[in-house]
């Protein structure tokens, strides 16, 4: 891929206006989806291979077909822009300059699913996002592209802004759903699926932002187009943050086949480990996914990519640490904000994290003992696959991919009674310099 | 089974220690809010207005700085549901505060991508220029220091949230320039990337 395609205009002035978003094609596949049949739209999505960006590669024009469409309920699209995994910020570099695309992929979903509403459900940390997406939402409305009787076709869909207010579990699709319903972010049991039983019960579609964003280029430019881009069954274009120890922190545009050595050390993208540093481990996609070394990173940089290489593209957040970061630190540092988000609702998530969180401090203090380790697998084994949602496996992850990638690390730590990766960018480093 | 017994289970922070809001003052909407509010239910079904509860809370706080027990109440009765749902949706989400806050609030994100780049010290530094620990507030409510969880900009780590903005690359050392700067220029000491885009 030569050209970025969902980010190709977000550097330049006004990008987030519909003046511009008109001026560079804005709305025409709209009205080209709108004359074709709600099936016809969805064939064309799942024929296109699109899988969801939120982190579980769901082929979303399956989702789309799963949705009772002879339900005499209405139907919902919800728009999961709640995106809080660590390590992720590709929604909020769409929302911010580019909102039209993200309407324009709503209102092409609920024409394909039969809905008349859709709400994007945006965490309330992005109240500044908020803000660009109402003021460009009214101005899409004045323009007849949202609302009653859209461009003249008859179709009728509106779309709503619903404001989280702080818990990273209100990602997860059911308990987004539970939060737009006005209550705790919790997770449902299930089946029944939203497809069936979501917002109120009524049949529902959760899509991430960037999942909905390249529906406008898959209707304007046909099935053939998009599969040409990256590889088989990972195809369209793929944004990529990238994060901690590099050169360049930020968001990349590149198809799947990119390697995850090329979007690290590339000059195109984050340019290599800062300073002179070396590598150490990677987190590829969001905390939640296995920690990969240095010499797994010759992979192409896609969900079955990584699956292969033993991790996951998650929601494709990396998080790069070089040879000055303390591992058992690390997974303490994430074991807090899991421990911190669990929501509470199963017992081995809600315990457990608080159990390996205190673990994790007890060694990182030097006060570890060996059986610890065995506590720790133990505990976070008790979690994995053991909760409602994927929140447990992505609790207990970062403990076990640490201790079976950097279990010398560990055990230096019991050993020595003491930190062995001290860095000085770390709390208390100020005190002990003075010393 | 057995955990170490050194362990202090239950001792420690836990959700279930949280103090109650305090009762606070008679509460309503100003009428400018209650129309806000009454065109953010639009937004739902009529049937589905416990949806509004988010924004209402928001709203709520929005007007008198923090959520008491008699805001929550009248919240109830705009919504249509009861007193304990509402207290119920305040206890989970993290930026509804029950205790008043300063006029900024510092928020330093500590997950990992900004821990990586140096927000423990950066919250060290902030600490000592304001002389509060995370989640005090000064004595004349001008600043409250907190830690929260990934804020979502970890290319421009450390972020630091300051009420509904963002400033970024924050380095440790200029812990006292984003005081004074906020002190004196307000908001617009900050160095958040949104802030370049006007609609």
């Amino acid at each position: 891929m030569t050209e970025p395609i969902l980010t190709r205009y977000i550097r330049e002035a006004n990008c987030h206006t519909l003046a511009f978003y008109e001026k560079t094609g804005g709305y025409k596949a709209l009205k080209k989806a709108i004359g074709m049949t709600p099936d016809a739209v969805v064939e064309q999505v799942k024929a296109s291979g699109l899988r969801g960006r939120g982190g579980a590669g769901f082929p979303t024009g399956m989702k789309w077909q799963f949705v009772d469409k002879k339900s005499p309920k209405p139907k919902y699209i919800c728009c999961n822009a709640d995106e809080s995994e660590p390590g992720t910020f590709k929604d909020h570099v769409l929302m911010e300059r580019n909102p039209h695309l993200l309407f324009e992929g709503c209102l092409i979903g609920c024409h394909a699913i039969g809905a008349k509403v859709a709400y994007i459900y945006i965490r309330g940390e992005f109240y500044h996002v908020q803000l660009v997406l109402e003021a460009e939402l009214a101005k899409a409305r004045a323009a007849g592209y949202v609302g009653k009787n859209i461009m003249g076709t008859g179709f009728d869909c509106e779309i709503h802004i619903h404001r989280g207010a702080g818990a990273y579990e209100a990602g997860e699709e059911t308990a987004l759903i539970e939060s737009l319903e006005g209550k705790r972010a919790q997770p449902r049991i299930k089946p029944p699926f939203p497809a069936v039983e979501g917002l109120w019960g009524c049949p529902t579609a959760v899509n991430n932002v960037e999942t909905l964003c390249n529906v406008p280029f898959i209707i304007e430019h046909g099935v053939e187009w998009f599969t040409k881009i990256g590889p088989e069954k990972n195809s369209g274009p793929k944004l990529f943050c990238i994060s901690g120890h590099v050169q360049k922190p930020g968001t990349y545009e590149a198809s799947m086949d990119v390697s995850f050595r090329d979007l690290i050390y590339d000059p195109k993208y984050a340019g290599g480990i800062r300073g002179g540093h070396k590598l150490k481990a990677v987190i590829p996609g969001g905390s939640s996914v296995p920690v990969l070394l240095p010499d797994q990173l010759d992979i192409p940089a896609s969900f079955d990519g990584l699956v292969k290489a033993g991790s996951m593209l998650g929601s494709a957040g990396a998080i790069v640490m070089d040879e000055t970061t303390c591992m058992v630190w690390a997974a303490e540092n994430l074991l807090y904000f899991y421990k911190h988000e669990s929501c509470g609702k199963c017992t081995p998530c809600r315990e457990g994290g608080d159990w390996l969180h205190r673990l994790l401090g007890k060694i990182e203090r030097g006060e570890g003992e060996m059986r610890d380790l065995d506590l720790l697998l133990s505990v976070a084994n008790n979690i994995m696959g053991k909760t409602l949602c994927a929140f447990g496996d992505a609790e207990a992850t970062p403990v076990l991919s640490t201790i079976s990638r950097f279990r010398d690390e560990y055990e230096a730590h019991i050993r020595e009674g003491r930190c062995t990766v001290p860095a000085p960018w770390r709390a208390g480093t100020r005190a002990m310099a003075a010393h | 089974m057995s955990f170490h017994p050194q362990m202090d289970y239950g001792r420690g922070h836990h959700k279930s220690a949280r103090a109650l809001p305090e009762e606070g003052p008679a509460f309503a909407y100003t009428a400018e809010n209650r129309a806000r509010m009454e065109e953010i239910c639009t937004r739902y079904p009529p049937e589905r207005r416990k949806s509004a509860i988010l924004y209402a809370l928001f709203v709520a706080q929005q007007q008198q700085g923090h959520l008491t027990l008699n805001a929550m109440r009248h919240v109830a009765e705009f919504i249509g549901c009861t007193p304990a749902e509402v207290e119920d949706v305040v206890s989970y989400y993290v930026m509804f505060f029950t205790r008043p806050t300063g006029k900024y609030v510092l928020q330093v994100c500590r997950t990992l991508s900004c821990a990586l780049m140096g927000a423990e010290r950066v919250t060290e530094e902030l600490s000592n220029v304001l002389g509060l620990k995370p989640g005090e507030t000064d004595a004349t409510r001008e600043f409250t220091l907190l830690e929260v969880e990934c804020l979502g900009a970890c290319d421009k780590a450390p972020v630091v949230g300051v009420n509904d903005d963002w400033h970024e690359c924050q380095r440790p050392e200029d812990a006292r320039a984003l005081v004074d700067g906020l002190r004196t220029k307000g908001t617009s000491a900050l160095s958040g990337c949104h802030l370049k885009v006007t609609s």
